[in-house]
Parts: structure tokens; C-alpha cells; sequence
């Protein structure tokens, strides 16, 4: 592949959508598609092809759009709409509404689901850059991503670049990692290159194991543009000197594994990965690997031992992967949405990434806005938004009319931040000072009936589930942290437990083996923080402020209720 | 070609120390008789980190490092004995006791136990943690040794022997966090076994009363704490 034949490409794709008078995008990301988005894409194509307007109108499925919980969403793309929780039966609707823009009508009206117009605030206030061609190209055809630019930054690269020169771009950007910890990315990768192999071999290994309860970036990324990051990978490989890469992503997201394979199939077809990419004397080669789905396998040392077909286990660092990795080679590990910055950076320059975001942290985050928040879905924001335009401007507030209570940020590594820090900034530094970490950008949103104490029995209890067992602070310290939020959720703790929980808590951070350890405290230490009251509500009062938790005596009454009720049944039979 | 290893100088606690690139704190520590408290280190077998007990200060390192997995480097400067670290090294030893049954009276081990030992010597004689205890059942099927799982600290000492000395590779791991369980083959009864070659290391390298000989206890089993290192040697680089 020349650039050439790219442009080329490019140019006949271009050519054949401009043929079209309207474009409608189904999108048939996992969100979507779990609401039958493909029979409503396949309603509106017969429709389309009843109406005879297959030539004037394209019908294609796109991946994420954003907003994920009033799907099947379709977007009419000419009329600058997008239509949420459309059923099969509203292709005829669709259809006539782009007829009904000539005649001047409300065509509104003809379709049930909600309009929203794509310059609403949930559009305009976010700043694309990962998900740029998100929910506008077909993840299945390279043509579409090509059609975008996609590609050019891989042939620039290799004949025009330097690996020096592409470790600098990346270094200038100020990019940092995206998977939680914010390590700069343009260091990994120095360093990996400056590693010395003995036998010359490195690798890159794409992260792709996400697994924080209410973060779906990286499934989304990879579902609606997998080319993307690909491409990342492939700049990669080329600026660390890695001639095999691996992509672990965890076996729970199929529709992601399926347009993975079909994209690294097309990009070997087309070039862009195999020998002598780009008729240069680099090669570089990918597979995917599943991860069985453990929580711990997101940390670096844990999915490499897991990659190389052992069991899913942290190491004491040092050796840091980028020096000792993957089969005692050094290997670059990054996550699906740090590489799918790289080829944006390439093509638009270190410094124009640079002018994005904050001082420290630059750049946009892709966020999955959860919880109690009305417009559930994903949104790329510029780094150092204020956390109140994030919920209230794109997230659409708080439904039911109830009041914001907390937000919690970064998983079970993260932490609670309350409505008093409402005004913080979005970015690394600020997170932290508050208590909690960006983490992979999952946002869970609570309202005033969330019971903090509860919230932190949940995380608790993920991290006792997920903890691999290897180190004693995390195997039996989550376990006893656990148990102790349990005895104050069901008001038989004692004000002794919570100096216990806070010794433990001191523990884990401090003596655990890795950050699946180190990290598990964080939401009991950031609603201890915050929300002390509750805490002690619970033990001094013995009541829940928020009423969720069911105390131990009120529980005795549903059991002798729920026994009374077993015995009318025995009698009956 | 192989480079020699640099020599390194370092200070652990109050002692200043020369040390080889390719010694662990431990190491060096040892060699000059500062004590750091170990459970899932042994001599002759590679070293994990995961008991946790030999967590030392490095000056200008923010997080707790493992003496025995860190090598050493040049003006390193290492504290073991911190109240800091006395403080963790007690409550990771309340951990272990509050996980499965380590009561002492009615053990194998008693008077032979690494755990029951650190314990004396740290001064746990309270465990301020409920007892986990979850009902584990022992393996006694293999004709020579028993597999006691509620006495199993999970330090892979035993697997780790099996598996880098013996080569048989007959004990693994299943499970995670406290539902861990040190297994032979693929979870069958230890007595089919037909990887097991009942040499008897991971008798010998068990620190506490999971794995014992039949009809003995351990203080009456002879333990050979030198032989792994020696086999090691013999057999050369690995």
C-alpha cells in the first residue's frame, strides 16, 4: 500500500457517499443492538428499497453514537437529528420524514422517538477525538475508516518518520495513559525503545481487559472503530522497535472479539499488517488473546503472565514490564484508548494535542456516564471540564427530580467525590486531590437515596471477589474490610470496627502487591472522607441516613414474616 | 556473552553493605545478620513476594518494596525495621491466623512452625479479626503424605518446589482470592496422582502443618533446609 493507492481509496469511498441525498446511520454498538438495533436497520433498508430510494438514500450501521440508553438510535445525518428508541415499525415514519423536510412540515411528529438535534449540548460541548469517527463510520469496512483519513498516519510514519521522531511527537503531546494511572506515554515508549533485548524481540500488548463496573470506553472504542486502534498499535510497534503485538480483551465483550478479527483481517488484506508494511522493511503482526475475565488482568505484570499462558498474576515491580515483560522481553503495554490517540496525534502534530485540556493533563477522556443520570452514555470531554458541566450539561442532570449526591470516578480504584466538589476540574491532578483517580473514566452518579456506606460494601465486595489471592493484605484484608462494612450496614458494628477498617485500609494500600490491592480501599477511604456522618449514623444511631441498609432487627422481622408465610404454604399443600 | 556482575554499595538500617547487581536486599541482608522476617521465601526457589513479611523502606521510593524480589542498587538506602513496618508485619500475621484454622495445640506443626515462630517473635498474641474459617477438607488419600488445606497459608512453596526442583509439576493453584486451594493435577485426590513422585520436597518446604508425613508430626519429621539450594547448584544454571 502507497499513499497513493490509499488516496485513491479514499477518493472512490468519498465519491460513492456523495452519490447519496441522505445518509441514515443505525447504530449497532452493543448497547443498541441489545434493543434489536438490526431489525430496525433492517426494517428501514426494505423500506427504502419498497420506496425505490436505494439510490438516494444509504442505510448503514455505524457503531457508538453516545447516547446508549434510549437506544435503538438512528441518526439522520443530512437533517442533523438523531432519533432515540426507534422500533422496527418506525422505518416507514423515518422514511417519509426525509421527504417531509421539502414540504416544510413537522415531521417530528411522524416519529415516536424523542429528536434530538445534533447540535444539542450532549453533542456540542464534547470534543471528539478518540471516538471522532464514532458513530459515523462502519466499523466492518475499512473503506469507511480510509474514507476518513484513516491509515495516513501509519504510511507517514514509516516512510517518513523516524522512530525518534514519532517518540517525540508522542512525548510532545503530553498524552497520558488512559487506563488509570496517567503514566506519560511518550516516556513508556522511550524507554521500551531504549530497552535492551538480547534476542532483539519486543512486543506491544493492547489492554483491552476492562473491567470496572460501569465503564464500557474500551468496548465501545473497539466496537465502533477497531481500525483505530490498530493503527495506534502498528505506529506503535514502529517507534519502539516491537515486531509483535497483541491485543487482550476480555472474552465477556464478543461483538468487540468479532470486528476485531474482521478488522485485523482487512488490515492485513490491505497491507498494514504483515512483512513490509507499506513497502518499508518493517513487519509487525497482531493477535488477539481472550482474557477469562478477572479484574486483576488489567494490571501490566498480571496480563502479561496471563498472555504468555500463565495464571493471572501481579509481580513485584521492579522489573518494570518496559524492561522485563512478555517472555522476559521488553514489552509496551497500553490501553484501547491511549492507542487510538495515536494516530489523531500523528496526523494533527504533538503541539495541536498539546493545546487540548489542562496544564498537566492534555487532551480529551472518553467518560461512561451511569447511574442516576439522564442521558446514560459515553462522552469525550476536554480534560480539566469542570465535573458539574459534565453531569449537568451532557449527562442532562439528575432524573426524578431528586438532588445530586456523589459521583463516583475510576472504578473500585477510585473514589466518591460529593456535590461540594462539584466545580472541580476533570483532569488527573484534581481527581486525585479530591480522593479519588480518573481511572479508565467510568462515572457512576448518585442521588440523594444512595447510601454511602452501601456504595463502599459494593466496591468492597467487587475487589474481595476479584482479588487473585496471591498477597495476603488484598486476599484477607478485602475479605475483613468487607465483613466490617457489613456489620456497620446491618448496625452491629462497633465504633472500635471502624479504627479496624481504617487500620486495614492503611494495609492494603501500602503492603499489597499491585493496584488491584493498593487501590481497593479507595472508595471506603473517599466516603470516609466525605461522608463520615453517614458512617457514623449507621453505627451510633443505628440508622441509615438514606434508608437503604436493612438493620439486623428490622431484618428479623421479614424472616419470622417470610417463616409465617412458609408455614400457611406447608399447610395449604 | 555474559558481563560479571557489578559490585554495589548500599546501606541497610545502620550498616553499610557491598552487595552484587544481582543480589536481592534480602540477600545482602542476611549476609551481613540483619534479620528481615520471611514466610514464603525459601533458599533455592525463586522468590514471589507474596507473604508480604520482608516489606522494607527504600529512601526516595514512595511505595513499600519486597526485600527479597528488589536487587540491589548503587547508594540504595534500606530500612527494615521501622515501627511502620513492625505495625504491618503484626497485622499481616493476624491476617494469616484469622484466614484458616492455626490452632496451635492441635496442630502437626506445633513447635515447628514458621508462622507460629514469626508470631513469637513479633509479639502477635492477639487477633483482633473474626476468624474466617472456612470448613476445608484434607486430602489424605496419597499413601505416604496428607494435604491439610485448613492449615494452608497459600505461600506456593510447595508448588514451587514441585514444580523448579522436582520438575513433576503435580501441585497448582485453583481459584482466587480466599477461595485459593493448592491442588494436585487437575483437583484430583492427591493418591491418583500420577504426576506425583512422592520425592517429599514439598513436605520439607511447607513452613506450617498443611503438608505433613503420615503418622508423624513435624517436629519428629526431619527437614532438610539446605538441600534445595544444593540441588540447585548441583544441577547448575536452570
Amino acid at each position: 500500500m502507497t499513499h497513493d493507492e490509499l488516496a485513491e481509496i479514499r477518493k472512490a469511498e468519498q465519491e460513492r457517499k456523495q452519490k447519496y441525498k441522505h445518509k441514515i446511520n443505525v447504530c449497532m454498538a452493543s448497547g443498541c443492538l441489545s434493543l434489536r438495533s438490526d431489525l430496525v436497520k433492517e426494517a428501514i433498508t426494505k423500506e427504502v428499497d419498497k420506496e425505490c430510494l436505494a439510490d438516494s438514500v444509504l442505510v448503514s450501521k455505524v457503531g457508538c453514537v453516545g447516547l446508549c440508553s434510549q437506544g435503538p438510535i438512528v441518526v439522520l445525518e443530512t437533517k442533523g437529528e438523531v432519533r432515540e428508541g426507534i422500533t422496527p415499525e418506525d422505518a416507514e415514519a423515518i422514511i417519509k420524514s426525509l421527504g417531509a423536510e421539502h414540504d416544510g412540515g413537522n415531521s417530528n411528529e411522524l416519529v415516536d422517538g424523542v429528536v434530538l438535534r445534533l447540535d444539542s449540548k450532549f453533542f456540542t460541548r464534547q470534543k471528539k477525538i478518540v471516538m471522532e469517527h464514532s458513530g459515523l463510520i462502519d466499523p466492518d469496512r475499512i473503506e469507511d475508516y480510509i474514507a476518513v483519513g484513516g491509515y495516513e498516519s501509519v504510511l507517514d510514519v514509516l516512510t517518513e518518520m523516524s522512530p525518534a521522531e514519532v517518540i517525540d511527537q508522542v512525548t510532545r503531546s503530553g498524552l497520558r495513559g488512559r487506563g488509570g494511572a496517567g503514566y506519560p506515554t511518550g516516556l513508556k515508549w522511550s524507554t521500551v525503545a531504549k530497552a535492551f533485548s538480547s534476542s532483539g524481540e519486543k512486543f506491544i500488548i493492547c489492554n483491552a481487559d476492562e473491567g470496572d463496573p460501569g465503564a464500557y470506553m474500551d468496548r465501545s472504542i473497539l466496537e465502533s472503530n477497531p481500525h483505530q486502534v490498530i493503527e495506534g498499535m502498528i505506529i506503535g510497534a514502529f517507534a519502539v522497535g516491537a515486531s509483535k503485538g497483541f491485543v487482550y480483551v476480555r472474552a465477556e465483550y464478543p461483538l468487540a472479539i468479532e470486528r476485531l478479527k474482521i478488522a485485523l483481517k482487512q488490515a492485513e488484506k490491505f497491507g498494514f499488517l504483515g512483512h513490509n508494511i507499506g513497502g518499508t522493511t518493517f513487519s509487525f503482526t497482531v493477535e488477539l488473546r481472550y482474557g477469562a475475565g478477572a479484574f486483576v488482568t488489567g494490571e501490566e505484570t498480571a496480563l502479561i503472565a496471563s498472555v504468555g499462558g500463565q495464571r493471572g498474576l501481579p509481580q513485584q515491580r521492579p522489573p518494570y514490564p518496559a524492561e522485563r515483560g512478555l517472555f522476559g522481553r521488553p514489552t509496551l503495554i497500553n490501553n484501547v484508548e491511549t492507542l487510538a490517540n495515536i494516530p489523531p496525534i500523528i496526523r494533527n502534530g504533538g503541539d495541536w494535542f498539546a493545546k487540548i485540556g489542562t496544564e498537566k493533563s492534555k487532551g480529551t477522556k472518553v467518560f461512561s456516564l451511569v447511574g442516576k443520570i439522564n442521558n446514560v452514555g459515553l462522552v469525550e470531554v476536554p480534560l480539566g471540564m469542570p465535573l458539574r458541566e459534565v453531569i449537568y450539561d451532557l449527562g442532562g442532570g439528575i432524573p426524578d427530580g431528586r438532588t445530586f449526591k456523589a459521583v463516583q470516578t475510576g472504578g473500585p480504584s477510585g473514589g466518591c467525590i460529593p456535590a461540594e466538589h462539584l466545580d472541580l476540574p476533570v483532569d488527573f491532578e484534581s481527581l486525585q486531590q479530591a480522593g479519588s483517580i480518573m481511572g479508565s473514566g467510568g462515572m457512576i452518579v448518585m442521588d440523594d437515596a444512595s447510601c454511602m456506606v452501601d456504595v463502599a460494601k459494593y466496591f468492597m465486595g467487587f475487589c474481595k471477589s476479584e482479588s487473585c489471592g496471591k498477597c495476603i493484605p488484598c486476599r484477607v484484608g478485602t475479605v475483613q474490610m468487607h465483613a466490617i462494612l457489613e456489620r456497620i450496614t446491618d448496625g452491629t458494628a462497633t465504633m472500635e470496627d471502624l479504627g479496624l477498617l481504617e487500620n486495614l485500609c492503611g494495609l492494603a494500600k501500602n503492603a499489597s502487591i499491585c493496584g488491584l490491592g493498593q487501590s481497593a480501599p479507595n472508595p471506603v477511604l473517599s466516603t470516609l472522607r466525605y461522608f463520615r456522618d453517614e458512617y457514623r449514623a449507621h453505627i451510633e444511631e443505628r440508622r441509615c441516613p438514606a434508608g437503604v441498609c436493612k438493620f439486623k432487627n428490622a431484618g428479623k422481622d421479614v424472616y419470622e414474616e417470610d417463616l409465617e408465610v412458609r408455614d400457611e404454604t406447608g399447610t395449604s399443600s | 556473552m555474559r558481563r560479571e556482575p557489578r559490585v554495589k554499595t548500599l546501606r541497610i538500617d545502620d550498616c553499610d553493605c557491598a552487595g552484587r547487581e544481582d543480589q536481592t536486599v534480602l540477600d545482602v541482608a542476611r549476609e551481613n545478620n540483619i534479620r528481615i522476617p520471611t514466610l514464603c521465601q525459601i533458599n533455592g526457589l525463586t522468590n514471589v513476594g507474596s507473604c508480604r513479611m520482608c516489606l522494607v523502606e527504600v529512601k526516595g521510593v514512595p511505595k513499600l518494596l519486597t526485600a527479597c524480589t528488589t536487587m540491589v542498587w548503587e547508594g540504595m538506602k534500606v530500612v527494615t525495621n521501622s515501627e511502620r513496618l513492625h505495625e504491618y508485619r503484626k497485622m499481616i500475621l493476624e491476617l494469616f491466623f484469622a484466614e484458616r484454622n492455626h490452632i496451635c495445640a492441635i496442630c502437626v506443626a506445633n513447635r515447628s512452625c514458621e508462622l507460629q515462630a514469626l508470631a513469637l517473635e513479633l509479639g502477635v498474641d492477639h487477633i483482633r479479626y473474626p476468624y474466617l474459617y472456612q470448613a476445608l477438607e484434607i486430602d489424605s488419600t496419597h499413601d505416604k503424605f496428607v494435604l491439610d488445606h485448613n492449615r494452608c497459608i497459600l505461600c506456593t512453596r510447595c508448588i514451587r518446589a514441585c514444580s523448579e526442583i522436582e520438575g513433576a509439576n503435580t501441585l497448582g493453584m485453583m481459584r482466587r482470592g480466599v477461595n485459593d486451594k493448592v491442588i494436585t493435577d487437575l483437583n484430583q485426590p492427591w493418591g491418583e496422582s500420577r504426576t506425583c513422585t512422592s520425592c517429599g520436597k514439598c513436605v520439607n518446604v511447607c513452613p506450617v502443618g498443611a503438608i505433613y508425613e503420615k503418622g508423624l508430626s513435624r517436629t519428629e519429621s526431619r527437614r532438610e533446609h539446605t538441600f534445595l539450594p544444593y540441588l540447585t547448584i548441583m544441577r547448575g544454571e536452570r
